[in-house]
């Protein structure tokens, strides 16, 4: 097991090599640069720009930027920057003065972790995955128990909408529902300290994995529910519940499982529409936000933080396969 | 010796796309204490349909028990609630199924799995239940039993796992072992030793057996009765030597005669009986064995046979004395 999550950990550097290189070349190919504004507002000057290219190594050729990121360059005062290798995740070059580690991870004065836009992202995902395993769970196995009946045809129904319809669109249908029509809500809430707020933005975004939680749980109840083991439960003299509860459910999750730990990382990561449209002060909008301001470093921290977290996500699935299933060994 | 189980005009049914399927049509047999009832038939004859039907385990829909009784110790299992056959199934009727690789859970450990009888019929608490688990491991036969309670599975090999199978249908020492084709996924000297587990554990407990099987080699020195199986009827039912010496039915002398012997001198092709098992699909007003059978007369077409005495003890279901070849009156 140690020996394995070790491997596993080290696995982690070919894969943000690769990562970061693609999102370099990406992002450099796409037209302009972090200096340029609105066409209608006042420009950057020629020179400042110049002056900035030197300061920042935006000067330099391609190739040495890269590698001035990843492991690190040395500045105008000959003084070695550590990059990526270091835990470094760059400058800004649009909120100057704070790095890319500082703007996600740091909290307002006086705030804990989950303050940052990391901790307020991170929050919201794990709300919507929690929402998503408490509610498709539960569905998924009620409606296999209760197959071809009208229980089961109303949760195929609702299961339906939530993978056909995109969460954007599911989320303006739910403001004008609650926060234009009914007044429940503000369309935008003024502060993020109080649960109800959470609510909205929570279930849209957590309504997709739902959905394809409960149809696959569904699907993977009914292929347990006709295993030879199960009519072994019963001939014990079993009660239905136990059988259910034992027998069955732990056999259907597995499958799940496989579906949630990506799921946790979309989640958490995949927020930004959402995160945009109720204006959320986390990851996800820093990092769409970054991408229209060719916020170079910025972007490729945002996107190799994400890329690490798939990455832990699918890890800790296989770690907890192995609890679920024995046949299953991790070496 | 009293009888403890009656069964009477079991009829259950199936609900398909294609139609409804008759897979057990009206089947009587009874069981002595202590008796070890060998039933035989192809596949898809309603051999397991019928014990299955019994303890209420079809699953439903698409089955159905549409008509019959089947009484245990008086009691019937048929209409009585779920709460009753509960109590039933595991403790004092259990059954020890066909495939050991598919028939255990395999996220649950072997201990688990076979103190869970003890846990619900007898509210043994763990350590007495495992206590009970590792003798009865020993019992049949697993080496170190006390060490492989918290195996998986799939740490066992195939014989191995029909072997905790049968320890863990008897581990409440029920009245009667229902064992459905038990042997029939292993290899040929496992099936022996299987079999000879199950007879000396039998003499040990004293349990009443139903071997159902299609196997005509593996239940002869096992059953004390047989009764065969053909459409969802019994068609012959008699003493095991009786049966073997003296087949009535057209069908059974067929399967006997698709025996290879260790007792005949030179080679001889073995007999296959022509044609397919019949699709159940109507209830038969005719014999369903006429369209496959040699001695068929007019009214084998009309009237489909009820089981009739042919000697004591043996009964028959054919219109036709195959000895003589003549109609019976």
């Amino acid at each position: 097991m140690g020996k394995y999550l070790i491997r596993r950990l080290l696995w982690l550097i070919p894969v943000i090599i690769v990562v970061s290189g693609i999102t370099f070349i990406l992002m450099h190919s796409a037209p302009g640069g972090p200096w340029d504004r609105d066409t209608t507002a006042r420009q950057v000057d020629q020179n400042t720009q110049r002056i900035l290219n030197e300061y920042y190594g935006l000067d330099k050729p391609l190739w040495r930027q890269y590698v001035a990121y990843v492991i690190g360059d040395f500045n105008k005062q000959g003084k070695f920057v550590c990059g990526l290798v270091c835990g470094n995740l760059g400058p800004s070059y649009r909120m100057r003065g704070l790095t890319i580690q500082q703007i996600l991870f740091m909290p307002p004065e006086g705030k804990n972790f989950l303050y940052s836009r990391f901790g307020y992202s991170m929050r919201l995902g794990v709300f919507a995955l929690l929402f998503a395993v408490a509610i498709g769970i539960p569905a998924g196995v009620i409606a296999a128990l209760k197959q071809n009946t009208i229980i089961d045809y109303v949760s195929l129904f609702i299961v339906t909408i939530g993978i056909s319809v995109p969460n954007f669109v599911m989320a303006l249908f739910l403001i004008i529902l609650f926060a234009s029509t009914l007044k429940w809500v503000n369309i935008v809430p003024r502060s993020w300290d109080e649960v109800s707020v959470w609510v909205l933005p929570t279930v849209i975004l957590g309504f997709g994995t739902m959905a394809r939680t409960a149809r696959l749980m569904r699907g993977s109840m009914l292929e347990v529910m006709r295993m030879d083991y199960i009519r072994t439960a019963r001939s014990k003299g079993l009660a239905e519940r136990v059988v259910v509860l034992r027998h069955m459910i732990k056999n259907s999750l597995i499958p799940v499982v496989t579906i949630l730990g990506p799921a946790l990382a979309a989640l958490v990561t995949g927020s930004f529409i959402i995160e945009t449209m109720f204006g959320f002060p986390g990851m996800g909008r820093a990092y769409v936000t970054a991408i229209g301001q060719r916020d170079y470093s910025m972007i490729m921290g945002t996107t190799l933080i994400y890329a690490v977290l798939i990455a832990l996500a699918n890890l800790s699935v296989d770690i907890v396969y192995s609890f679920l299933d024995p046949r299953i060994r991790l070496d | 010796m009293p009888e403890i189980l009656q069964v009477q005009g079991l009829e259950t049914q199936f609900r398909t796309r294609e139609g409804v399927i008759h897979a057990v049509n009206g089947v009587s047999f009874s069981l002595k204490e202590g008796e070890t009832l060998g039933i035989v038939g192809e596949s898809g004859c309603g051999k397991s349909v019928t014990v299955m039907s019994m303890l209420r385990l079809i699953p439903s829909p698409p089955g159905k028990v549409t008509a019959g009784k089947a009484l245990f110790q008086g009691r019937d299992l048929l209409t009585m609630s779920d709460e009753e056959i509960r109590h039933i199934r595991g403790a004092q009727i259990s059954m020890v199924f066909q495939d050991p690789m598919t028939s255990f859970n395999p996220v649950l450990t072997i201990g688990r799995q076979v103190s869970e009888p003890l846990e619900v019929h007898m509210g043994l608490n763990q350590k007495q239940a495992e206590d009970r688990v590792a003798e009865m491991l020993a019992k049949v036969g697993i080496p170190n039993p006390k060490d492989r309670l918290n195996n998986y599975p799939h740490q066992f090999s195939g014989g191995m796992r029909q072997r905790v199978m049968i320890a863990m249908a008897l581990v409440c020492n029920p009245q009667i072992l229902i064992a459905d084709e038990p042997t029939t996924a292993l290899d040929v000297t496992i099936q022996a030793q299987i079999v000879d587990l199950v007879k000396r554990l039998r003499d040990e407990l004293g349990m009443a057996i139903i071997w159902i099987t299609h196997d005509l080699g593996v239940i002869a020195g096992l059953a004390d009765r047989m009764a065969v199986m053909y459409g969802g009827f019994i068609i012959e039912t008699a003493p095991v030597r009786d049966l073997y010496g003296h087949p009535t039915h057209p069908y059974t002398i067929g399967l006997l005669g698709s025996l290879p012997r260790m007792d005949e001198a030179g080679s001889r092709r073995l007999v296959s009986i022509d044609g397919l098992p019949p699709v159940l699909l109507e209830k038969p007003t005719y014999c369903p064995f006429a369209p496959r059978c040699k001695y068929a007369v007019e009214r084998c077409w009309h009237e489909n046979p009820p089981l009739m005495q042919v000697s004591p003890d043996h009964y028959s279901a054919c219109w036709v004395d195959t000895e003589t070849g003549r109609e019976r009156s």
